[in-house]
């Protein structure tokens, strides 16, 4: 119960101050495309120099939890994810806004984020040395089949069907390997020097899901202005409220697949919403409304992605560890402090680490407010014509792939992935399955390649990734996953383009 | 707001008219950029932003540094960047880590070698150190070799990638005491192969010094011999791998600075020269690093291409063998 004492600490003037500016603040760093939270962490750290300890973690605490929220803007107005965490969250959320329902969109997901949210926080308070160890449990081979478990999900997320899935799946993998290979040095399929760096995740996130976006709104715009215009719906945030509490399974779902996988070293937030959302599509009586527009998916995939946000750190307060390239930011933002992170941090400086956790708790509550005021007004912009969209899009897409290493080398990826994802798109591929396996590829081989060198060294590869109960746990996962799939295929024959299944 | 929009222009044009009235003698007349080529968070980009804090006063540059991080593949995407697309108006700086960048062009498959890049002043060097597990049953490296001895290519041990330092370390070890070892390179870089070591996947590992300090204060890891001449300031108690009895010297010391692209003006260079190593020693910079256990080592233009060239001859007898 420290925690408690000191919460005051949270509330004095300036402290507050800090707080309400690092929300507000990183939800609109948040939204913008590119500027993922890693980046926005990063930015903020030259202002914490002049800060004292105490309160520069507040700033940089509060600003974390609120930009990971912040991606979810961009996700369901624009289908412009802010983060790899946000993928999931296009996929109810902007057919929701589509429909007229953006409010109701932003209102829940800002309501499931919070919850989500306050939940992985309240684990890091009372839970911190139990997880510390299960953090350090992922070895080489369970990250590597933890990732097999990430492409079993490929199969049946927002696809037509589970083969073109899987081959949007593939290309993603095949993606992945562009670029000098990251144990070995060895360059891989490049071509023009802006591919040397191999494809970066946000300029990819962002051409694969805003170009197409652009295209369609410009063929739409060709066909006359009046076409359609859609009325947004008011949504009162009672019942937002109401709306959350009632889908319990989504919820839950969401937020205990969140914190678990949060926890792991290295993968934990790209992945945690898809495989949340995963789940509770496949565990929900009406899983086929997923990807039409359905409260459950978005709240799945937000209460996931935030929950994560207080396991993630559990390995850097505790061992000094960074589990994520945010948490590495954290971690310079501390040493410029002097201060050393590890088991005795809570006894040596209880009077910086508290408010910081403390920080992340108000944060969630304030950025859940903020964002409730924000999403009826924000909900608008499905109003905005298609043209005048489609040209704030392509140039916020510009932006934000340039910004992330100031490269026109990535806008040329973004571009071409787009441009190419606008043609996969009409035969019925789509975008989610490409980007999670471009980001499970290099987890995938990365950790297949170290284990298989520790394991050539001690016991044997098939010993080294085929014995602990955490293996077999994560094995069974994917048979199960795998199974599942093939019943569900079997079962729906759902040879069906996604256009002839909605007519 | 339209007094405002008026307002902003004509500070504009003023803030022009007072750049172009200072003519292009006054470098640098604008903020520079220094390019880091490993990500947001790293030892370097921590150090590289602490270091250039004080860039904008009077007696530095009187310019801000923005840094710029490109990372990727063990810090060659950001190199090669450097040496054939950045500008050589002076205004781009890069880090630089030695024996990274060294030890890679001599590997191959990159766009650069010494002589693609101009050094301005190193700021610092991080020794390899020789890290295992706190529960861990060695406790000196003569226990190590030991077991590395009865077990050869058995030994597994995590450092940060291949042809970085602590590869080179790693290499130096298994010559000088004659043993074959499992080096186990990590996609995670140094905070990956500490983690490695932490949780007992692999039996030890080569780490930076500022870390393995942190790691052992955190009480999670034991620090067997440092990969340097003589002891280091903030590990007294840790002995050098020479005195016990291996044949290792400082090749793999991780030592860090700023460069800029082969082909900048002379005099530009000389300018840095002279106000960067000054930068590095301001009091608000040293204290920083101090407190985010950071050792520094300031060497000017000179000392580093001396440097460079010892470096150059030693690896390449290193790699050489492999």
């Amino acid at each position: 119960m420290e925690f408690l004492f000191y919460m005051g600490d949270v509330f004095t003037p300036l402290n507050f101050g800090l707080l309400l500016l690092g929300t507000i603040g990183g939800l609109i760093l948040g939204a913008t495309p590119g500027l993922s939270p890693t980046m926005t962490v990063a930015l903020l750290i030259p202002f914490t120099f002049k800060l004292e300890p105490q309160q520069g973690l507040i700033l940089l605490g509060a600003a974390y939890t609120s930009t990971v929220a912040g991606g979810a803007v961009s996700a369901i107005l624009l289908k412009i994810p802010g983060a790899p965490a946000n993928i999931a969250t296009t996929l109810d959320g902007h057919t929701m806004a589509q429909k007229g329902d953006g409010a109701k969109a932003l209102q829940v997901s800002f309501i499931a984020s919070a919850i989500g949210g306050l939940f992985g926080v309240l684990l890091l308070i009372f839970l911190t040395p139990v997880l510390a160890k299960w953090a350090l449990a992922f070895g080489p081979s369970e990250l590597f089949w933890l990732a097999i478990l990430g492409v079993t999900v490929i199969g049946t997320l927002d696809s037509s069907s589970v083969v073109k899935g899987l081959l949007s799946g593939c290309i993603g993998l095949w993606l992945a390997t562009i670029g000098f290979d990251d144990i070995m040095g060895a360059q891989r399929f490049i071509f023009h020097s802006s591919l040397s760096g191999g494809i970066n995740v946000i300029p990819a996130l962002i051409g694969l899901f805003a170009i197409p976006q652009v295209i369609g709104m410009l063929a739409k715009g060709r066909k006359g202005n009046d076409a359609e215009i859609i009325t947004v719906k008011r949504h009162p945030i009672g019942a937002a409220f109401r709306e959350v509490f009632s889908r319990k399974r989504a919820l839950s779902i969401g937020t205990a697949v969140g914190s678990i996988i949060g926890l792991i070293p290295g993968v934990g937030g790209q992945i945690a919403g898809l495989v949340a959302y995963d789940q509770s599509k496949k565990m929900s009586p009406d899983s086929a409304k997923f990807g039409t527009g359905h409260p459950e998916g978005v709240i799945a995939a937000e209460s996931a992605n935030n929950a994560m946000v207080g396991p993630s750190l559990v390995p850097l307060l505790t061992l000094s560890i960074p589990g994520s390239p945010t948490a590495a930011v954290l971690l310079g933002g501390l040493l410029i402090h002097g201060i050393f992170p590890g088991p005795t941090l809570f006894a040596q400086y209880p009077q910086v680490v508290w408010p910081f956790i403390n920080s992340m708790l108000i944060g969630q509550i304030l950025m859940c407010v903020f964002g409730l005021l924000i999403a009826g007004w924000a909900a608008n912009v499905a109003r905005v014509p298609p043209a005048v969209m489609a040209a704030i899009v392509l140039s916020l897409a510009v932006f934000g792939s340039y910004s992330v290493q100031h490269s026109m080398g990535d806008v040329y990826v973004m571009m071409s992935l787009g441009l190419s994802m606008f043609f996969l798109e009409r035969f019925g591929f789509s975008a989610a399955p490409l980007v999670l396996g471009l980001i499970l590829g290099p987890i995938a081989e990365a950790n297949f390649i170290q284990g298989a060198m520790i394991a050539n060294a001690t016991v044997g590869q098939l010993t080294y990734f085929f014995t602990g109960w955490l293996n077999w746990l994560l094995i069974a996962i994917v048979v199960m996953s795998v199974g599942y799939s093939i019943w569900m295929e079997l079962g729906q024959r759902r040879y069906t383009t996604k256009e002839d299944a909605s007519v | 707001m339209r007094k405002w929009i008026a307002g902003a222009a004509l500070a504009m044009t003023a803030m022009a008219g007072s750049a172009m009235a200072e003519g292009h003698g006054d470098y640098p007349e604008r903020p520079l950029m220094m390019m880091v080529s490993y990500g947001a968070g790293g030892a370097t980009d921590f150090q590289a932003r602490i270091v250039t804090m004080t860039a904008g006063n009077e007696d530095a540059l009187q310019m801000p540094v923005a840094i710029l991080n490109r990372a990727g593949a063990g810090g060659r995407v950001g190199w090669n960047w450097f040496a054939t697309e950045a500008e050589t108006d002076g205004y781009t700086l890069g880090a630089y880590n030695v024996p990274h960048f060294i030890a890679q062009s001599i590997e191959g498959g990159v766009d650069y070698s010494v002589d693609s890049f101009e050094p301005i002043a190193n700021w610092g060097a991080d020794p390899a150190v020789f890290v295992v597990a706190a529960d861990s049953d060695f406790n000196s490296m003569a226990d190590v070799v030991a077991y590395a001895t009865q077990n050869p290519g058995g030994l597994t041990f995590s450092g940060a990638g291949l042809f970085v330092g602590h590869h080179i370390a790693a290499l130096q070890l298994e010559k000088a005491a004659g043993v074959e070892l499992a080096y186990i390179p990590n996609n995670a870089g140094g905070a990956g192969a500490m983690r490695a070591v932490i949780a007992g996947e692999v039996l030890g590992g080569v780490n930076n010094l500022s870390d393995a300090f942190r790691a052992r204060e955190a009480g999670t890891v034991k620090i067997l011999g440092v990969f340097d001449l003589e002891r280091n300031a903030f590990l007294e108690d840790v002995p050098t791998m020479m005195e016990q009895g291996y044949d290792i010297d400082n090749a793999s010391v991780n030592f860090r600075g700023v460069m800029v692209p082969a082909g900048t003006d002379p005099a530009i260079i000389d300018h840095l020269a002279a106000i960067v190593p000054t930068m590095f020693e301001n009091g608000r910079v040293q204290s920083r690093m101090e407190a985010g256990g950071s050792p520094m080592h300031i060497m000017t233009r000179d000392e580093v291409i001396e440097m460079w060239a010892q470096r150059q001859e030693t690896l390449e007898a290193l790699l050489a063998d492999l």
